[in-house]
C-alpha cells in the first residue's frame, strides 16, 4: 500500500510538472539549452524579461548635421518654378487648395461669394432654392462677380440620382457654357445625393473641373482633404433659417434614460450597405437595445424577404420612433445605401447620442468638428462590441457628450443657412489661413459662425473663454457716451455723468460719441478728469456708431451710456465687478421686457415694472467690446439702416445679438431709484420717450428683428444681482456699496 | 522541486484510501485528461515555433551579435502603398479586439541584419541611435507586448528613419521577410526623412503593402489622413542643449531666420525683408571661418558676427521656418524648444501630429508666396496671442517634440485613439499645458440651459439629532409650491430617526445651536479649507462680491405684486 502510495504521488506530481512546464509557467533551465525550438518559442514568447531591450553600443545618429547641407542639391530647382508645377500636376482627384484655387481672387476684396443669375425655366428644388438665398443674405455674398473669390452655380446640383424627379439633366453642356466658369476654378458645388441603384457611386454625372465639392455622404476615398466640405444631409423640410432648438431641456442625474441603444429603419437585404442592418438583430435584446429593421420598402420587398423578415417587422410596428429617441441615451446611425443617413440630425437634435456605423463616413465638417466629444465612432466590424462600448462610457462623458450633441445641433446644423454658412466660413478659414478660427472656436460655445477670427485671432480677446483658458478680462473698462444734444451749460446730466464715470477705480478711458448737429464744442468746455476723454465726431452722425468697435478702445469691457444717464462712481464700480463675473453678458441698470401678445399674434414690449426682463438697454450697461465688432459685421445691413434711420432699437438690437450668442439673459444690477424715464428732465431723449410713436417703432422693431433671426433670442430672468449685504440689517459702514442704498 | 513537493503532500488527500481497482482507473482517466492537455498544448504553439527560428534571444545583446539574415535576390517585393488606405479598409481592427483598458498592444521585432545575397547589409547605419531609443521608450511602455500572438501593432525593428541610408529595394524585401508582415497590415514604419535627390517624395520611397506610415515631412498629396501619423523631424539638440524655459514676454528681435539651407530666392526675399524692417529681424547663415573643433551645428553667423545656436533662437518672438529640399525641418523643433513662435512656410505640409494638436494657437501659417508679407502679417497679430503662443510652443516641444520617446508614444496615442475613439484623449488633454490644465474650467455641464420649472426640485435636509429644528424646516420648505420631493438623511448612527409627526424636545438643541459661533468649529473649518486646497493643488473658489435676489426686491413697490415678497424677512 505504501509503495502505491509513493507511486501514486511520483506521478500525480509528475503530471503536474509537466502542466506547469507546457503553460510555460515555470522555467525549466534544461529547457533552454534544448534543441527543441517549439520550447524556446514558448519560452521567449511569455517570459516577462524578455523586453526589446535598449543597446548600449554606441550607435550613429539617424542624421548627421550634414545632411541639411544636401537640401543645397536642389538648388537650381526655383521654388517659385515648383509651386507653378504642382497646380498642373494634382487635379481632379487629387485637388488641393494649393493647386486648384485660386487665391489670388481673394487679394483685393476679401473673400467674396458670387451667385450666378437664375436662369428662366431652370427648374430648382426648393432645398437649392433655399442655399442660394442664404449665401445672397449673408455678409460674404457680392452681386459682382469681379469682386468674388468663390462662385456658387445657379443650377440645381442637389440630386444628382438619375432616377430622381430632381435630376437636372444636361447639365454638363450647360456648365460648360458659363463664361465665368473657368474649369471650374474656386467654385463650389452642392450635392447632396449622388449615384444611384445599384451601385451608388460618389459621380456626379457631369465633369466637375477644378471645383471643390460640398457633399453629403461623402467618403474618405473621395474626400479631398481641405478642399471639398463634407455637409450633413438634409430634408426638403429643413428650415431655412431660425431653426429648431435641441430637444435637451435639463439635465438628468444619472444621464441614463430609459434605452440605452435604439435604432429603427429599413433593412436592404441584398446588396451596397445591406451587411451592417443585416446584422443588427444580433445586437437587439428588446429591453434596453432595441434595434428595429423593417423589409417593408420598394415595390417588391416580398420577393426579397428572408426568413427573419416576418418577425422583424412585427417588432418594427411595435415601437414608436420618436418615443425611443427622446428617450434613448445612444442612437445607432448606421450606414444606408449611402454613407450619410437622416438619422444623424435626427439623434443630434434629440440629444441622443449617435453612435456612428458607417465605415469611410467623412462625417460632416469633419475639417472643423471634433466629433469625439458628441458622438461614438463605431467600426461596423466591431458591430457586436458596440453595446459594451456604450455602456463602458462613463456618466460625465454621456453628459457632456450629451451637451455637445445640443451645441452643435444649434451652432452648425439646425437650418440650412447655417449649413450653408458654415461650409462657406471653413472655406474662408482656409483662404485667410492666418486669419482662421482655432479649433477651440469651432468646437465650444458659441461656436465658430458667432467668433470671427478678423476681430482677432487671440481667443482671451473674446468674451467666450476666459475660464477655458484660465485668465481673466482686463479689470478695466471704457466709457462710451452717446451724445445727441449740443453743450449749453456746465450743469448738462451728460457733464455730471462724465465726471462720475471718470472718478471710477476702474475707467480707463472715456470716449464721447458727438452725434449732435451742432459742431463739436472746445476742447476747455469738457470737464477736467483724470482719464483721457476723447470726442469722437460721428461721420454720418447715426444711432449705430456708438456700437462702432473704434480702435481707441483699449479695454475689454465698454459701458454704454446715453447723455442723459443718472448713476453715481458706486454704481458703475458694482456693475463692473459684477460683469467680471459675467464677461459674456450685458450688465446693466434699465431692464425691460418682452412677451408675446397672442391677440396681435406678435412680439410685444413693455417698460413696466415687473418681475421679470428680458433686455438691459444700453444707456447704462457694460458689455464686451467684442459685441461692438458684431454689431457692425454680423448684423445686416437692412436692419441696422432701420434703427439709423428711426434713431431708435439700437439698444434692442444689442440685447438681440448678445442673447443669440450667449443664449441666455441680461443681467440686471441694483440702482439707485432715481433713474427713471420720468425723471428725466429736459434732455432731447425725454421729448422721444414722450413720444407716442416711439414706443409703438420699438414693437416693430421687435418683429423686424425677430424674423430676421429666424426666433426669437431673448431669455427672461427674474434675478437682479445686488451687492452682498445689500438692505441688510448691518451698520452701514460695514456695506463696501454703502451709496447704493442711500437715497 | 517546490511545486513537486507541493502537490506530492496533496495527492493523497485527493485520493484517499481506495481500493486498488478504483485507483488504476483514476489514474488512467487522469493520464488520459493530461495527455490530451499536453496535445492541445502543442497544438496550440505549434505554428509559432517556426517563426521563433528567426527569434533572436535574450542573451545576445549588442547589435552586433544580431542574427544576420541574407534576402535572396528573387524575394518578393511590396506593393508601393495604397494611397486610398484607411483604418477600416487596411487595418485589422479585429487584432486589437475589446479590452476594458482601451489599449493597444504593441509587439516589437527582435532585432536581425538582413544582407543581400553578397552580404551588403541594407542599410549603411544599421540601428540608429535614435531608432533605439524610440523602440527602448516603446518597449518600455504600456503599450508593449512580447507576445506576438496578442499583438494588435508590429513595428519593425529595421530602422528606416532616414531614408539616404537605405538600400530601397532590399529594405523592402526585408520587410516582407518579417514573419507576420501579411501584406504590411497593423505595420508601423517611423520615418523622418523622407525622400531623395532630386525630387524629394514627401514620403518613405521604400515599398511597404498596407503599413501605415508615421512619417516626417508629409505633403497633403501623401499623407493618407486618419491612417497614417505625421510626426516631427527630431533634432539632437533637443537632448545636447539646454535651454531653460523664458517667461512669455517680447523678446530683443521681432522676426529670426537661423536655417543654413534656404534657397537662394527665398534668403534674398528674406534680405529684402530686413532692408525694409532694419533691427527687428536678424538673418543667419552658418558661418564660414569656423575655428578648427568647434560644431558647426552649433553656430551661425551674420556677417561675420558669431552667435551660439540655438540659444540665439530665444531672443525673438518669432522664428522662421521654411521648407527646404524636404517639407519637414529639426529647426521646428529647435525653434519650439527655445518658446519661440515657429513661422511655417512650407505648402502643402501636413503640420506634425496634426491630427491632435491645433497649431493655429502656437504657430503662424504663411504661404511662401506671401512671404514677402510676414513682417506686416506678424505685426498684426496681438501681443496676448503671441505670448500664448511662445508658451504653447514650449509646451509643444516639452510634451511632443522632446524626445524620440514623446515621439513615439504620442504616434502610439494618436493610433490608440483612433482604434478606442471612444475612449480618446480630449482637445484639452492634448493642447493644454499644465498651467492652463490647473486654471481652466472644463465641466461637462457647459450648456447654458434653463430647466423648466415643472419639474421642481427635490430638497435635500442633512439631519444628526436636533429633531425640533428639523421639523421647523420640513413645516417651512413644504410650503413651497415647486418641491417635489424631501429627503432627510439622518445621519446619527446610535439614535434611531423619530418617526411619523412625533414630536419632542432635545434639552441639548440650545447648546448645538450656538455651534457655528464656537472658535474650535472655526478653527477645524479654516483646516478643512487649507486642507482641500493643497489636495485640488489650487484654491478653486472665487471671491465675488454680489448677491442674487429677485428682481424688484426691496423696491417701492407693492409687495402683492411682486413675485417673491417674503424673501429677506427671515
Amino acid at each position: 500500500m505504501q509503495a502505491k502510495k509513493r507511486y501514486l504521488t511520483l506521478f500525480s506530481a509528475g503530471a503536474c510538472l509537466i502542466l506547469l512546464f507546457c503553460f510555460g509557467g515555470i522555467q525549466v533551465p534544461l529547457s533552454r539549452k534544448g534543441p527543441s525550438r517549439r520550447d524556446d518559442r514558448s519560452l521567449t514568447g511569455y517570459h516577462p524579461g524578455a523586453r526589446w531591450r535598449r543597446f548600449s553600443a554606441s550607435l550613429q545618429p539617424f542624421s548627421p548635421w550634414e545632411h541639411d547641407q544636401s537640401d543645397s542639391h536642389n538648388e537650381h530647382i526655383s521654388p517659385r518654378q515648383k509651386r507653378d508645377a504642382i497646380s498642373g500636376v494634382y487635379t481632379g482627384k487629387r485637388c488641393r487648395m494649393e493647386s486648384c484655387f485660386d487665391f489670388s481672387l481673394c487679394q483685393r476684396n476679401g473673400f467674396k461669394v458670387y451667385v450666378y443669375p437664375q436662369q428662366k425655366g431652370e427648374k430648382m428644388s426648393e432645398s437649392y432654392q433655399n442655399i442660394l438665398s442664404s449665401i445672397e443674405g449673408s455678409m460674404l455674398y457680392t452681386p459682382d462677380p469681379g469682386q468674388a473669390c468663390l462662385f456658387v452655380l445657379s443650377l440645381d446640383t442637389l440630386d444628382r440620382d438619375q432616377l430622381s424627379p430632381q435630376y437636372v439633366h444636361n447639365l454638363k453642356a450647360k456648365v460648360q457654357s458659363l463664361h465665368l466658369w473657368n474649369g471650374g476654378k474656386n467654385h463650389i458645388i452642392f450635392n447632396l445625393y449622388s449615384g444611384t441603384w445599384p451601385d451608388y457611386t460618389e459621380d456626379l454625372g457631369f465633369d466637375i473641373g477644378l471645383a471643390m465639392l460640398a457633399k453629403a455622404s461623402i467618403s474618405t476615398e473621395n474626400f479631398r482633404p481641405n478642399f471639398d466640405v463634407s455637409i450633413p444631409l438634409f430634408s426638403k423640410d429643413h428650415p431655412r433659417t431660425g431653426g429648431e432648438r435641441g430637444y435637451l431641456k435639463h439635465n438628468t442625474i444619472p444621464p441614463y434614460r430609459k434605452y440605452m441603444l435604439v435604432f429603427k429603419g429599413k433593412r436592404y437585404l441584398t446588396g451596397i450597405g445591406s451587411d451592417t442592418r443585416n446584422a443588427l438583430y444580433h445586437v437587439h435584446n428588446s429591453e434596453d437595445v432595441v434595434l428595429l429593421t423593417t423589409c417593408k420598402h420598394g415595390k417588391d420587398w416580398q420577393k426579397h424577404k428572408d426568413a427573419r423578415c416576418d418577425k422583424d417587422n412585427a417588432e418594427y410596428d411595435k415601437y414608436d420612433y420618436r418615443e425611443m429617441l427622446y428617450n434613448s441615451t445612444f442612437c445607432l446611425v448606421p450606414r444606408g445605401r449611402r454613407l450619410g443617413s437622416f438619422r444623424f440630425l435626427e439623434a443630434l437634435q434629440a440629444a441622443c447620442v449617435p453612435v456612428m456605423l458607417s465605415n469611410g463616413w467623412e462625417l460632416p465638417f469633419s475639417e472643423i468638428i471634433d466629433w469625439n466629444t458628441a458622438a461614438v465612432i463605431g467600426d461596423e466590424r466591431l458591430l457586436l462590441q458596440i453595446p459594451s462600448t456604450v455602456r463602458s462610457i462613463h456618466q460625465d462623458k454621456i453628459l457632456s457628450l450629451r451637451h455637445q450633441t445640443q451645441f452643435l445641433w444649434e451652432a452648425y446644423f439646425n437650418s440650412v443657412e447655417k449649413i450653408v454658412l458654415t461650409t462657406l466660413e471653413i472655406i474662408q478659414d482656409r483662404v485667410l489661413q492666418h486669419t482662421s478660427r482655432s479649433n477651440l472656436m469651432w468646437n465650444s460655445l458659441p461656436g465658430g459662425l458667432f467668433t470671427l477670427p478678423q476681430y482677432s485671432t487671440y481667443l482671451g480677446d473674446f468674451p467666450f473663454y476666459y475660464a477655458k483658458l484660465g485668465v481673466k478680462p482686463y479689470t478695466k473698462f471704457t466709457a462710451i457716451v452717446h451724445v445727441v444734444s449740443p453743450l449749453v451749460s456746465q450743469s448738462q446730466p451728460v457733464m455730471k455723468l462724465l465726471v462720475v464715470v471718470a472718478k471710477s477705480q476702474y475707467c480707463a478711458q472715456v470716449i464721447v460719441v458727438w452725434n449732435c448737429d451742432k459742431p463739436l464744442p472746445a476742447k476747455h468746455r469738457w470737464p477736467v478728469t483724470s482719464v483721457p476723454v476723447i470726442v469722437i465726431e460721428g461721420e454720418s452722425k447715426v444711432i449705430s456708431s456708438r456700437f462702432l468697435p473704434y480702435d481707441t478702445i483699449p479695454t475689454d469691457a465698454v459701458l454704454s451710456l446715453d447723455e442723459d444717464t443718472v448713476l453715481s462712481t458706486t454704481e458703475v464700480d458694482f456693475a463692473f465687478t459684477v460683469w467680471q463675473s459675467f464677461p459674456d453678458r450685458i450688465v446693466g441698470y434699465p431692464a425691460r421686457s418682452h412677451f408675446w401678445d397672442s391677440n396681435k399674434e406678435r412680439w410685444g414690449y413693455t417698460s413696466k415694472w415687473t418681475n421679470e426682463y428680458s433686455m438691459v438697454l444700453t444707456g447704462a450697461a457694460i458689455y464686451h467690446k467684442y459685441y461692438h465688432y458684431l454689431y457692425t459685421t454680423y448684423l445686416p445691413a437692412s436692419l441696422k439702416t432701420m434703427v439709423d434711420q428711426m434713431s431708435n432699437c439700437e439698444d434692442i438690437l444689442m440685447n438681440f445679438l448678445v442673447s443669440s450668442v450667449s443664449k441666455l439673459p441680461p443681467i440686471k444690477v441694483t440702482q439707485k431709484k432715481q433713474y427713471k424715464e420720468t425723471m428725466m428732465g429736459q434732455s432731447s431723449r425725454a421729448s422721444r420717450w414722450a413720444d407716442p410713436d416711439h414706443f409703438a417703432q420699438r414693437q416693430t422693431c421687435m418683429n423686424k428683428f425677430a424674423s430676421w433671426f429666424g426666433t426669437m433670442p431673448l431669455v427672461h430672468s427674474q434675478m437682479r444681482l445686488d451687492p452682498v449685504l445689500f438692505k441688510d440689517q448691518v451698520s452701514i459702514l460695514r456695506k463696501k456699496y454703502r451709496d447704493i442704498e442711500r437715497l | 522541486m517546490y511545486a513537486s513537493g507541493k502537490y506530492s503532500s496533496r495527492g493523497p488527500a485527493l485520493i484517499p484510501r481506495m481500493k486498488t481497482k478504483h485507483r488504476i482507473y483514476y489514474i488512467t482517466l487522469f493520464s488520459v485528461v493530461l495527455l490530451g492537455l499536453i496535445a492541445t498544448g502543442m497544438f496550440q504553439f505549434w505554428p509559432h515555433s517556426i517563426e521563433s527560428a528567426a527569434d533572436w534571444t535574450l542573451d545576445k545583446r549588442s547589435v552586433h551579435d544580431a542574427p544576420l539574415v541574407r534576402l535572396p535576390v528573387s524575394s518578393p517585393i511590396p506593393e508601393r502603398g495604397d494611397l486610398s488606405c484607411r483604418m477600416h479598409t487596411c487595418f485589422d481592427v479585429y487584432r486589437c479586439g475589446y479590452n476594458p483598458k482601451n489599449r493597444i498592444k504593441v509587439y516589437i521585432y527582435p532585432l536581425q541584419k538582413f544582407v543581400d545575397e553578397l552580404g551588403v547589409p541594407i542599410s549603411s547605419t544599421g540601428l540608429s541611435r535614435e531608432y533605439n531609443d524610440l523602440l527602448s521608450a516603446i518597449s518600455d511602455s504600456n503599450f508593449y507586448t512580447d507576445d506576438v500572438t496578442r499583438a494588435c501593432l508590429f513595428i519593425p525593428s529595421i530602422d528606416v528613419l532616414n531614408q539616404n541610408s537605405l538600400r530601397i529595394r532590399e529594405t523592402a524585401q526585408a520587410l516582407t521577410m518579417l514573419p507576420r508582415w501579411d501584406k504590411g497590415m497593423n505595420h508601423l514604419l517611423f520615418n523622418m526623412l523622407p525622400g531623395g535627390p532630386p525630387d524629394y517624395n514627401t514620403a518613405l520611397d521604400v515599398p511597404r503593402d498596407r503599413a501605415l506610415l508615421a512619417g516626417g515631412g508629409f505633403s497633403t498629396w501623401t499623407y493618407r489622413q486618419g491612417y497614417d501619423v505625421s510626426i516631427p523631424v527630431y533634432s539632437p539638440l533637443s537632448a545636447d542643449v539646454e535651454l531653460p524655459e523664458r517667461q512669455p514676454g517680447p523678446r530683443h528681435y521681432f522676426i529670426l531666420s537661423s536655417q543654413t539651407a534656404i534657397h537662394r530666392e527665398y534668403r534674398a526675399e528674406l534680405e529684402r525683408l530686413k532692408e525694409e524692417n532694419g533691427e527687428a529681424l536678424l538673418l543667419l547663415d552658418k558661418c564660414s571661418n569656423l575655428s578648427q573643433g568647434v560644431a558647426s551645428a552649433r553656430k551661425r553667423c551674420y556677417k561675420g558676427q558669431v552667435y551660439d545656436y540655438p540659444q540665439i533662437l530665444q531672443e525673438s518672438s518669432f522664428c522662421v521656418v521654411l521648407r527646404g529640399a524636404r517639407l519637414g525641418q529639426a529647426a521646428l523643433s529647435d525653434v519650439l524648444q527655445a518658446g519661440c513662435v515657429p513661422v511655417i512656410l512650407a505648402d502643402s505640409y501636413i503640420l506634425p501630429f496634426s491630427e491632435v494638436l491645433d497649431w493655429k494657437r502656437a504657430s503662424v501659417v504663411i504661404p511662401e508666396e506671401k512671404l514677402s508679407e510676414m513682417y506686416t502679417i506678424l505685426k498684426s497679430i496681438p501681443h496676448r496671442q503671441v505670448e500664448e503662443m511662445q508658451r504653447q510652443a514650449r509646451w509643444f516641444w516639452e510634451a511632443y517634440f522632446s524626445s524620440m520617446k514623446a515621439i513615439g508614444l504620442t504616434t502610439l496615442q494618436i493610433i490608440n485613439d483612433r482604434i478606442y475613439p471612444y475612449a480618446a484623449r480630449t482637445y484639452e488633454q492634448w493642447n493644454n499645458p499644465p498651467v492652463v490644465k490647473w486654471s481652466s474650467v472644463n465641466s461637462p455641464l457647459f450648456l447654458p440651459l434653463i430647466p423648466p420649472r415643472a419639474p421642481g426640485f427635490t430638497a435635500v435636509v442633512l439631519t444628526y439629532d436636533r429633531v425640533e429644528s428639523l421639523f421647523r424646516v420640513i413645516t417651512e420648505i413644504s410650503k413651497v409650491p415647486s418641491l417635489a420631493k424631501l429627503l432627510v438623511v439622518w445621519n446619527n448612527q446610535n439614535k434611531s430617526p423619530p418617526e411619523g409627526e412625533k414630536k419632542f424636545k432635545c434639552p441639548e438643541c440650545t447648546a448645538i445651536d450656538g455651534l457655528s459661533l464656537d472658535q474650535t468649529h472655526m478653527v477645524e473649518r479654516s483646516e478643512c479649507i487649507n486642507k482641500f486646497a493643497s489636495v485640488f493643488g489650487t484654491m478653486p473658489l472665487k471671491v465675488v462680491e454680489h448677491r442674487a435676489d429677485p428682481v424688484l426686491y426691496k423696491d417701492d413697490f407693492p409687495e402683492k405684486l411682486k413675485s417673491f415678497p417674503n424673501i429677506g424677512s427671515l
